[in-house]
């Protein structure tokens, strides 16, 4: 900011608070819900302030069946596969599209153009558009209720390898040369060179793939029949449908609060990596 | 330890031939410069000895064995790079041991390396920094210090300093120079500045268009250089050229001065004569219209153009100089300083 008059700085100011607000306030919410017990929670007004269920909440969810009166699986498993989805998902991307872009960067092969436009095309065909077939093709493969049912249809994408293959664009040619002076083999220079050069792009893929694992609803719902395969974000809407009683808030609440966790441990702890990427300009 | 022999070296993208059936042999510890203006092919021509390059026909030979198949890293040599080339995510002292580390030499073994290239780099204490933390100066001797550390057969140098500024440019030059001496490694070096070619090699390789003009000692090439390209690129500030007419034993200029004729040669010609040879004299068959003058303190350049002519001129005076522009100056040439080329071929003419 350049001009700093107190009418614009006040604005602004407000602005930002109505945005705060308007994001914490949801959340703040679905937290003081995941600390009351159910009967509080189905009275108006709806509380604003925390109560002292959280523990008896927390536990019932985590380890119980969940909601009581059905045969849910208990959320810590569906934490740990949505975990699973979403750590397959996310380095598997990574590491295919690493290699993938390395060789369309690094090697001179026949059908070299032809691959790059296939992956290109694939940019077009995300999995909702190719569901049926997918899921033809997972069915047969008897990959429906595992996690590689889960994650590898969803790992196949062009949008990451060209990510690296613009990245890989920017390391100057000396430095490849340099390396075979030096006696390094192509795959010593994907691994001393090429990788730590790009380990800020790595680490806000990482995030970005993460988010979007932990998020998939359609795909795992279309493909796990099994309760003990269920993820979480699936788990979320299944009980507010199974809410034929009054629905109990209190514990849809701590799940959707669960859910939140990972994703947001992982911004987090990428953070740092992140801001780099952005700063850094030396390659 | 090692000499080079480039043999009918041909280099080709696609159906355009870069480089021209290139000749030279190279002796073991010599200091050779390939020199000539941007775009003439030497960075191809070292890149094709380092191995970053194929070469398309001819031979290259390192210490008597044919390399041409071989990788760069099978050759034995060392590069330094324009840019520098340090691997950033790297310290200084993972950057100079990172070859060595590939080779497999014990940790022992790289350390002593590594550490006795720091010293003679005066780089000891940043050895735990990372490049982006240097300044130019310190990069460009941690490049060298990775090429040291190797203890190669040959180095290469691809125009090292030209990201340096002037004076740093100068004081590094005499250290590559003394470092070179002091290892006795097979080096050479690629540069455009003629002036850093003539300080640092033994022996200059002038390029131009991918042809090789003249290979020789600094000295042979601005005593008798072969080619109007080479008269004209090496010494600062550039030879004058002056279209002449040599019949019986007089040499008439254009502007119909007369000098005695220098060789045997007979018919057109084109006279060169260095600024630095033309000498004030009264009497003398050469005058010079001055229209600017630039002191330099020790000597003088008068510029201006050649009596009666568009010939542009310059003479170097030693000492101070004053005139006014316009006013014409005579200048006398010891007939051995001349140097006639053929105004076809544009090469020299022998006495
Ligand atoms: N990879 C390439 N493909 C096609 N032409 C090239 C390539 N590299 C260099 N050249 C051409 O070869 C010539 C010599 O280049 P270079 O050796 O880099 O010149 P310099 O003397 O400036 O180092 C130039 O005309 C350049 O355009
Ligand atoms: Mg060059």
């Amino acid at each position: 900011m350049v001009e700093r008059r107190p009418l614009t700085s006040l604005l602004t100011h407000f602005v930002l608070v109505l945005g705060v607000i308007a994001i914490a306030l949801p959340i703040w919410i679905t937290f003081v819900a995941a600390t009351h017990d159910q009967y509080r929670m189905n009275q108006v007004p709806l509380p604003l302030w925390p109560g002292t269920h959280l523990w008896d909440n927390l536990s019932q969810t985590l380890f119980g069946a969940g909601l009581s009166g059905t045969e849910g699986a208990p959320v810590w498993l569906m934490l740990f596969n949505s975990l699973a989805m979403a750590l397959m998902i996310s380095l598997g991307k990574i590491a295919i599209s690493l290699l993938s872009a390395f060789a369309i960067v690094y090697f001179r092969f026949p059908f070299r153009m032809t691959c790059f436009w296939m992956i290109f095309i694939t940019l077009m065909l995300p999995v909702e558009v190719r569901i049926l077939p997918t899921f033809e093709v997972v069915a047969n493969l008897g990959m429906l209720n595992s996690y590689w049912g889960l994650s590898i249809p969803l790992i196949a994408s062009a949008t990451a390898t060209f990510m690296f293959r613009q990245v890989f664009l920017t390391v100057p040619d000396e430095m490849l040369e340099s390396a075979r002076i030096d006696g390094a083999g192509p795959m010593r220079f994907f691994w001393d060179i090429l990788l730590p050069l790009s380990r800020t792009n790595i680490a806000a893929l990482f995030v970005i793939l993460f988010i979007f694992g932990w998020n998939q609803y359609l795909w795992p719902l279309l493909i796990t029949t099994d309760t003990s395969m269920t993820t979480i974000v699936m788990s979320i809407k299944q009980m507010l449908e199974a809410a034929e009683q009054s629905p109990q808030w209190n514990i849809i609440m701590t799940t959707a609060l669960l859910a939140m966790i990972p994703p947001i441990f992982v911004v987090i702890s990428m953070q740092k990596l992140f801001v780099q990427g952005l700063t850094e300009t030396d390659k | 330890m090692a000499e080079i022999k480039l043999t009918d070296l041909t280099k080709s993208y696609g159906p355009t031939e870069v480089l021209h059936h290139v000749e030279g042999e190279i002796k073991d510890g010599e200091f050779i410069v390939i020199v000539g203006p941007s775009g003439c092919g030497k960075s191809t021509l070292l890149r094709m000895v380092a191995g970053l390059e194929t070469v398309t026909s001819g031979e290259i030979a390192i210490a008597g064995r044919r390399v041409n198949e071989l990788e760069p890293s099978a050759r034995d040599i060392a590069m330094v790079f324009q840019n520098y080339a340090l691997y950033p995510h790297m310290s200084v002292r993972e950057n100079m041991a990172y070859g060595l580390k590939i080779r497999k030499l014990s940790k022992a073994e790289i350390n002593k390396r590594v550490e006795e290239a720091a010293d003679i780099l005066e780089i000891r204490q940043y050895l735990d920094r990372k490049p982006r933390q240097l300044s130019g100066g310190q990069r460009q001797r941690v490049a060298m210090g990775r090429a040291i550390v190797r203890d190669p057969q040959v180095f290469l140098f691809d125009e090292p300093l030209s990201n340096l500024d002037a004076k740093l440019r100068v004081q590094m030059r005499l250290e590559i120079r003394k470092l070179q001496q002091r290892l006795g490694v097979t080096s050479i070096y690629v540069t455009h500045d003629q002036v850093e070619a003539m300080t640092l090699g033994d022996r200059l390789m002038v390029l131009n268009g991918g042809y090789v003009e003249q290979f020789g000692t600094p000295i042979e090439l601005y005593d008798r250089p072969a080619s109007v390209f080479v008269a004209g690129f090496i010494g600062s500030p550039a030879m004058n050229f002056i279209p002449a007419m040599v019949e019986g034993d007089t040499m008439v200029l254009s502007t119909q001065a007369k000098l005695p004729a220098i060789s045997s040669y007979r018919g057109a010609a084109l006279l060169g004569i260095r600024p630095e040879h033309l000498t004030p004299d009264e009497n003398g068959p050469i005058a010079i219209d001055v229209d600017m003058v630039e002191q330099l303190g020790a000597n003088t350049l008068l510029h201006g153009k050649l009596n009666g002519s568009d010939h542009e001129m310059v003479a170097s005076v030693p000492g101070h100089v004053s005139t006014e522009t316009g006013a014409q100056h005579r200048f006398s040439v010891a007939s051995e300083l001349l140097h006639l080329f053929d105004p076809a071929t544009e090469k020299r003419l022998e006495a």
